[in-house]
């Protein structure tokens, strides 16, 4: 017999979810109320019914009981959605006869009264029946995918993935805005616990990026636009000017020291403000692409137009100064985007108590690995300011994070590296090194070991929370010493310990631009400022936009090895979103009922995506279903209710309103 | 209650009066946010009967007088930050729809109270809990919904 000449079967399925559903709702009065809901044929509750028996039963049931739609009540249907929508497609049902209602994230972890979560699920459950005897059967779209990727960062997360998917021979487009790739790992000495010289294992795979013929790399360079869809992205980049043709320069630097400045007058930033370079540079020896670059605001002819341009004498034949290049904008068809723009350092004059910026040797963690880097500043000495060794040296763990006043979360970084900086002190300078500590927090291979290795070297560990930096002596020995004001919690009482050098292990913070980014690629952010991954443990590298990947510490504060570990998944995600050629698309686009439209327009200037064109012959609108991405927007808009949205047409809606409030 | 006033809502006789309130949240923002209020087991009142969208502009204005003609208290909307939307300006659509249905409501007699619009990011998890606290509070203070409009024609529509 057809569905439309008999009453439509559904089954009802409540899931107890172990005790996180079941503890609070009552779920088998729920299935006992569903049971006696005018079109429900079957209901039933279980324990976990998204596993293989669950999903089996609602297959067996469908056959059994003829069952024409399924509602499952159990979480939120951005977790489970997809697999209950693939049950019932095994099962022989069109998968969009399905409606989910969210009686986890929504009731029983929300509710303590366990009457009021069970009439909650009872009217849940009511709507979704009431709703889904109206559903239609749907079909997914099916997309192409450009196997083109676009990796935005080139830090070790962008290179990292970069080389991943070049290497599996695809085409990558890697933008990076800084005149070099290798972001904040480039600027470090030695990595934890490892002891690795951080430039060793990353400068091989920056100049990998720069051979490699399936990598175009563009530095300088920032994503401005973002249009399309999963595997047909349309992306713009702005690409600022390096005044420096890439192709001819040999990176000889001979064009640096011909430079009228004799002397470096700009803040180096590579080297943390603590050295000065010129205008035309080379950001470090290592730099990719081994390229010179101009900095507009400092160069006299860029700025003035009247300098001796001895720079281009020196270049001579080959001509790779170009005073006259100007910004460009450059477009770029990929099919997925890896977003790898990292984080920024905690600024330490925000806790003015901590003494930056009022002391001139208290220093940021940063500060001291270029310090203490051989190619930094000072070619590898720990010195104060005034040149001197210090004697003894206080690293602040924890400025910046675990911390009501600024970040709550733990940068998860700063102990490991806080060590790692107390061991490379101690061993340059030989001077007496403090940790203050809140936690120690060591979980990772070879970590607590390290840890372990720290304490025999003789650092000393203080377990408090410095209260504050300051040069008041109180008697003789603290005569020209920095002083940590600090409670001891294991000794029980308030030290003061002078020291020469502070150091403050600044924690990670979203970069500053983070939420341009954010609106940029259509992605959400969590509730510190990093991006928002699409489920925290099963899809950490994926997004609510879909073909969008994460990678790095733009998701959040990891390490090196994380941050590569990634990088690999996000680049096998994209890689698995190539190789599968095409995607399927939500259906939940719009359509338009040709016959009722009555030619008004009004929907037209409604989308965002002009999906929708009026058909002049006919004097109707019509949506072109490729380009809808289905908000519905249109729907809402159309005075004569003929657009309606697959998934989401009004009637459904309305059932589902006399559904929570049991009109009849 | 005076005669002339319909009472839509079922507001039982036992106990204090708990109020119905039905929400509309978009798929990207505000839903996220109830799902992380939950995974963070923030506990917040059970009066609300949350209705899934995929972006806020699809809220028909007629949806809120349809949820008020059939029993709510209490309507509230959620939606993406402005320049959140993940449709890139559904939720503006959503602001100018709403500015005209509150004049509209309000020569109901439907109290202000009763209906609210909230931008809730997916990061707004406490944000959930608290509009909802404070929205059934407002709301159970107010009582439940009288109106002057006799139940049967309210959502019908009115002859040219």
């Amino acid at each position: 017999m057809s569905e439309a000449k008999r009453t439509i079967r559904v089954g009802v399925y409540i899931c107890h979810c172990g005790h996180n559903i079941g503890a609070v709702v009552d779920c088998k009065a729920v299935a006992d109320y569903a049971a006696n809901l005018p079109n429900v044929t079957i209901a039933r509750d279980y324990k976990y019914m998204c596993s293989d028996p669950g999903q089996e039963m609602v297959q067996q049931d469908i056959k059994e009981f003829q069952l024409d739609r399924v509602v499952v009540a159990s979480c939120s249907p951005l977790l489970h959605e997809h697999t209950f929508r693939e049950a019932l497609a095994h099962g022989g049902l069109n998968p969009f006869y399905l409606q989910m209602v969210n009686i986890r994230e929504h009731d029983s972890w929300v509710h303590t009264d366990k009457d009021a979560a069970t009439e909650k699920a009872k009217d849940l459950v009511r709507a979704a029946v009431r709703r889904v005897v109206l559903h239609k059967p749907l079909e997914r779209r099916q997309v192409g995918i450009n196997p083109n990727v676009l990796v935005v960062g080139g830090g070790i997360a962008g290179i990292h993935a970069a080389l991943t998917l070049a290497n599996a021979g695809k085409k990558v487009i890697l933008v990076e805005r800084e005149p070099t790739i290798g972001g904040h790992m480039a600027k470090f000495d030695k990595t934890f616990p490892t002891m690795d010289c951080a430039a060793c294992i990353l400068t091989p795979k920056m100049s990998q990026v720069r051979n490699h013929p399936n990598i175009t790399l563009w530095t300088l360079s920032e994503v401005t636009k973002v249009e399309g869809y999963m595997g047909n992205y349309k992306v713009t980049v702005k690409r600022w000017p390096r005044y420096i043709l890439e192709d001819a320069c040999i990176g000889c630097q001979e064009c640096i020291d011909a430079c009228v400045f004799k002397e470096g007058k700009t803040e180096d930033a590579f080297n943390e403000g603590l050295a000065k370079r010129k205008p035309i540079y080379i950001p470090f020896p290592q730099a990719v692409p081994q390229t010179v670059v101009i900095d507009p605001a400092a160069c006299i002819q860029l700025k003035t137009g009247r300098c001796k341009k001895t720079c281009v004498e020196a270049c001579g034949e080959r001509k790779a100064i170009r005073f006259d290049m100007q910004e460009t904008d450059q477009v770029v068809d990929v099919g997925s985007i890896i977003i790898a723009t990292g984080y920024k350092t905690f600024d330490a004059a925000r806790m003015p108590d901590l003494g930056y910026g009022i002391y001139p040797n208290v220093y940021t963690a940063l500060e001291i690995e270029r310090l203490v880097n051989a190619s930094g500043p000072t070619a590898g000495e720990v010195v104060l300011r005034d040149g001197s060794k210090p004697q003894s040296v206080g690293i602040i763990h924890c400025v910046g994070s675990r911390d009501a006043r600024t970040n709550p979360h733990c940068s998860r970084v700063c102990c490991m590296y806080s060590l790692k900086l107390a061991h490379l002190i101690k061993e340059h300078t030989g001077a007496e090194v403090f940790n203050f500590y809140i936690d120690m927090r060591t979980p990772g291979k070879g970590f607590e070991e390290f840890y372990q290795k720290l304490l025999h070297e003789g650092v000393h560990m203080i377990r408090g929370k410095v209260a504050e930096v300051t040069d008041w002596a109180l008697d003789p020995t603290e005569e020209g010493k920095l002083i940590l004001r600090v409670e001891d919690t294991l000794a029980g009482f308030v030290r003061r310990i002078p020291v020469d050098m502070v150091v403050l292990s600044t924690g990670l913070e979203p970069q500053e631009d983070a939420n341009e980014v954010r609106r940029l690629f259509n992605i959400s952010c969590s509730p510190g400022g990093f991006f928002l991954e699409r489920h925290p443990k099963l899809a950490p590298v994926s997004t609510f936009s879909d073909g969008v990947f994460l990678a790095g510490c733009c998701q959040g504060p990891k390490d090196i090895p994380d941050t590569v570990a990634q990088a690999g998944a996000a680049a096998a995600e994209a890689l698995a979103l190539i190789d599968a050629n095409v995607q399927e698309l939500e259906p939940n686009t719009a359509f338009i009922v040709q016959e009722e439209c009555s030619g008004c327009k009004t929907c037209i200037p409604m989308c965002p995506y002009s999906a929708i064109s009026f058909k002049e012959d006919l004097k109707v609108a019509y949506i072109n279903e490729a380009l809808c991405k289905g908000c519905g927007t249109c729907v809402a808009a159309c005075p004569s209710g003929t657009i309606k949205q697959n998934l989401f047409e009004d009637e459904e809606i309305y059932e589902e309103i006399k559904g929570v409030l049991n009109y009849a | 209650m005076p005669e002339d006033l319909v009472q839509l809502s079922s507001g039982t006789d036992e106990g204090p009066f708990e109020p119905k309130i039905v929400a509309f949240f978009c798929n990207w923002c505000t839903y996220l946010a109830a799902d992380l209020a939950g995974t963070s087991r923030f506990k917040y009142a059970p009066n609300i009967r949350v209705i899934r969208v995929m972006c806020s502009g699809r809220i028909d204005p007629q949806f809120i007088l349809d949820a008020f003609a059939k029993g709510a208290d209490g309507v509230l909307i959620g939606g993406c930050h402005p320049g959140d939307c993940h449709y890139q300006e559904g939720n503006y659509k959503t602001y100018r729809r709403v500015q005209v249905l509150k004049h509209m409501l309000r020569d109901l007699g439907i109290e202000e109270d009763r209906f609210r619009l909230e931008w809730i990011s997916a990061a707004e998890g406490d944000r959930v809990r608290s509009v909802v606290n404070d929205m059934v509070q407002k709301v159970r203070a107010l009582g439940p919904l009288k109106i002057q409009v006799p139940q049967e024609t309210f959502s019908e529509e009115v002859p040219a």
